[in-house]
């Protein structure tokens, strides 16, 4: 018995070893030179990567949000990595850690945290969910590392401080487009409004939306919440019902909105359904199946837009992944290339130089739109409006930025 | 008229699952008085078993067999009976002796060591699936211009069966006779010949039938299934088992009594007060009853000797 536990008390050893040597080899003493080591100033070339980090929802009820940023950013890496221009800072390459939070707030700011001080990572790509980027955020703010957004639309987000910056357009915005879109093209008096009380994301998205509505002249027939951990929304939709609205707005993510989709229309709701760009996954239409046909929602772009842009990367990614990119990816790709951008512009790689540099860019031409950062450090972008039609996503109507 | 209607439905189905879930609570804790805090993931492993095994059978989408439904249920049922029968033998029968509070950190450890093995991805992974269809969401009548689907009826109907089924083998058969008997005091039952580990067992075996009942009709009810570690599980369990303690913990009738008054409170109070705080009233009662009347409705007022 007792050489049982000597055999395995030295095997855990060597593993650990193992695993001590590694990361001393990939990166681990870099860290403390990282922010000084800007060109070539020592007059040795600094040829170790730059190492980012991504923090993303890889598994969990939202996991193919961090897994389509995830493709994104690594597209974006790898093209990068092949055209790498040996005079700027550049001449460095690219290397991403992802670290997976599984969509739970207490679980981002560790996957930050292990990020800054374990990988040492330059910049923090993440979240797509606005309460994770808030949880993640507070940590990268105090350590002064830079952290883009891809796809957190909450307000809250950027306000956190200096260092949180965001690619895509704001709740307000989208809000207001929904609304808009509600009013003027569904010919939608009234409109009733079902949210997750417990995300940050949600709950903004219902009021801005709820504002925007009435400032186009239409109405809320009733408003009601939900909890992510109480799947039964049955007596919310009897109060829906009741109210008999010409539209529904579900401001959730993709496994909520499909799930109360479902119950909707087996209660005999059938009026469409409206969204906002957290029900951009193709697991919508798989769990919600012909109860989410013919709806509608906003979102930052489609993948069957013809410009070059959008069909150049459409491209790119389907032949890597084989399915058509979502929003997410898309939003992924434009936040990698635009910080890549500030590393090869900024003076050094240390945080404040660095979120400076974000902070400056004007006009960067993404595959999402043309993204300038303002003042409060977000993207003022154009929204589109997309209708959910058996696998396809087609524009129904852009609306330009504000 | 319509909305009562349709929330009265919604009761009585949401009601019905919360009864099957309670009943494994309330007749562990007849039989040995202590809590299995794992049950909630009995319910969990039951609606996943059903995932598995319609998609090894090939029943994922919708035009299922109308023998479908059964053979995964009762196969689910079988799993997860085995499984509550191995957590019995292994984690709880060696305490049987130990204080009672060790009985219940070791069921909340059996729970996260479930929710946790259920996660890797080998087993289950960590990302919701969409549950096989293998009932009709057609509207099987309508009501008051309330549509109620197959998939309800045959909840309600089949907890009824269940239910009655229980109630005849607890206070009729020989089975039953043996379990009363362990409950009121196991070393005496034991002297007089009761083979008090193998009831033991076999209320496990039954209660934890009951949850994957639960849990299958849950996943074809919501069309959905979430890791075996979310929130949702949890509070789920949590509830069917605030059911069992409104009713009378202990007590077969009073779990389903407090099932579907949990349920009413819960649904009614969504609908007609406010849905943002359907937990707080679910919780409120339970607070309430304990102070009021800690037996439950319809527990004996027997004075707990700890």
């Amino acid at each position: 018995m007792r050489s049982l536990a000597t055999i395995g008390l030295s095997v855990l050893l060597a593993v650990t070893a193992g695993c001590e040597r590694k990361r001393n080899q990939t990166g681990g003493g870099g860290g403390s030179g990282e922010s000084g080591s800007g060109g070539a100033g020592g007059g040795v070339p600094d040829n170790r990567p730059v190492m980012i980090g991504h923090f993303a929802s890889m598994t969990g009820s939202e996991a193919t949000f961090g897994q389509s940023t995830d493709r994104g950013i690594r597209l974006a890496i790898a093209e990068r990595n092949a055209a790498i221009d040996a005079g700027t800072l550049k001449g460095r390459k690219i290397d991403l850690t992802t670290e997976d939070d599984a969509g739970k707030p207490q679980e981002a700011g560790t996957a930050v945290t292990k990020l800054i001080t374990r990988t040492k990572v330059v910049a923090i790509l993440g979240e797509v969910a606005s309460g994770l980027s808030m949880a993640g955020g507070q940590v990268a703010q105090q350590y002064g590392v830079p952290m883009i957004s891809p796809s957190s639309t909450n307000p809250a987000v950027t306000q956190i401080g200096d260092m949180i910056f965001r690619v895509c357009f704001l709740d307000e915005f989208q809000g207001k487009v929904v609304a808009k879109f509600a009013v003027e093209e569904l010919k939608a008096k009234k409109v009733a409004i079902l949210f997750d009380q417990g995300q940050p994301y949600s709950k903004g998205l219902a009021d801005f939306f709820e504002k925007a509505l009435k400032a186009a002249g239409g109405e809320v027939a009733t408003r009601q919440a939900y909890d992510t951990n109480n799947p039964d929304v049955g007596a919310q939709l009897a109060s829906i019902k009741d109210a008999n609205p010409d539209a529904v707005f579900l401001p959730g993510y993709y496994t909520q909105a499909a799930n109360i989709a479902r119950q909707a229309r087996k209660l005999g709701i059938t009026v469409p359904f409206l969204g906002g760009d957290g029900w951009d996954s193709a697991k919508l239409e798989e769990i919600g199946g012909d109860a989410v046909q013919g709806s509608f929602f906003s979102n930052h772009y489609s993948p069957e837009e013809e410009t070059p842009a959008v069909q150049n990367f459409v491209a790119k990614y389907k032949a890597k992944h084989g399915a058509a990119p979502d929003a997410l990816a898309a939003l992924g790709y434009d936040a990698a290339n635009l910080l890549f951008a500030a590393i090869d512009r900024s003076p050094s790689l240390s945080g404040k130089d660095l979120a400076a540099t974000i902070a400056a860019t004007k006009g960067f031409a993404g595959v999402t739109g043309e993204i300038t950062i303002n003042g409060d450090r977000d993207a003022s972008k154009s929204a589109v409006v997309v209708k959910i039609d058996h696998g396809k996503r087609p524009a129904v109507k852009r609306y330009p930025a504000e | 008229m319509t909305k009562f209607v349709q929330v009265f439905f919604q009761t009585l189905t949401l009601g019905s699952l919360y009864a099957l879930i309670a009943l494994g609570y309330t007749l562990v804790y007849g039989i040995l008085r202590f809590i299995n805090f794992a049950h909630s993931d009995v319910v969990t492993f039951g609606a996943w078993i059903a995932f598995t095994i319609a998609g090894v059978l090939g029943w994922a989408g919708t035009g299922s067999p109308v023998f479908a439904m059964p053979i995964v249920m009762i196969a689910a049922m079988a799993a997860s009976a085995a499984l509550g029968f191995t957590i019995e033998r292994l984690a709880y029968r060696p305490l049987r002796k130990a204080p009672r509070l060790n009985v219940l950190i070791t069921a909340i450890g059996v729970s996260l060591f479930l929710q946790n093995t259920g996660q890797l991805q080998a087993v289950f992974g960590k990302d919701p699936v969409k549950m096989p269809r293998l009932l009709s969401e057609e509207p099987l009548f309508r009501l008051a211009g309330v549509q109620v689907p197959l998939v309800d009826v045959a909840l309600v109907l089949l907890a009824v069966a269940l239910v009655i089924v229980l109630q005849w083998l607890v206070y009729r058969s020989k089975l039953g006779q043996a379990m009363r008997a362990v409950s009121w005091n196991d070393q005496i039952a034991s002297l007089m010949g009761v083979p008090v580990d193998r009831v033991i067992s076999i209320t496990f075996v039954i209660g934890s039938a009951l949850a994957a009942a639960g849990g299958v009709l849950y996943g074809l009810k919501y069309g959905q299934l979430n890791q075996t570690a979310d929130a949702l599980w949890v509070l789920l369990g949590l509830k069917a088992f605030v059911a069992a303690v409104v009713g009378g913990i202990g007590n077969v009738r009073g779990a389903v009594v407090g099932a579907l008054l949990i349920a009413t409170i819960e649904m009614f109070g969504a609908a007609y007060l406010s849905p943002q705080l359907a937990d707080l009233y679910v919780f409120g009662v339970l607070i309430l009853m304990l102070l009021l009347r800690p037996a439950g409705l319809l527990g004996s007022d027997t004075v707990e000797k700890v």
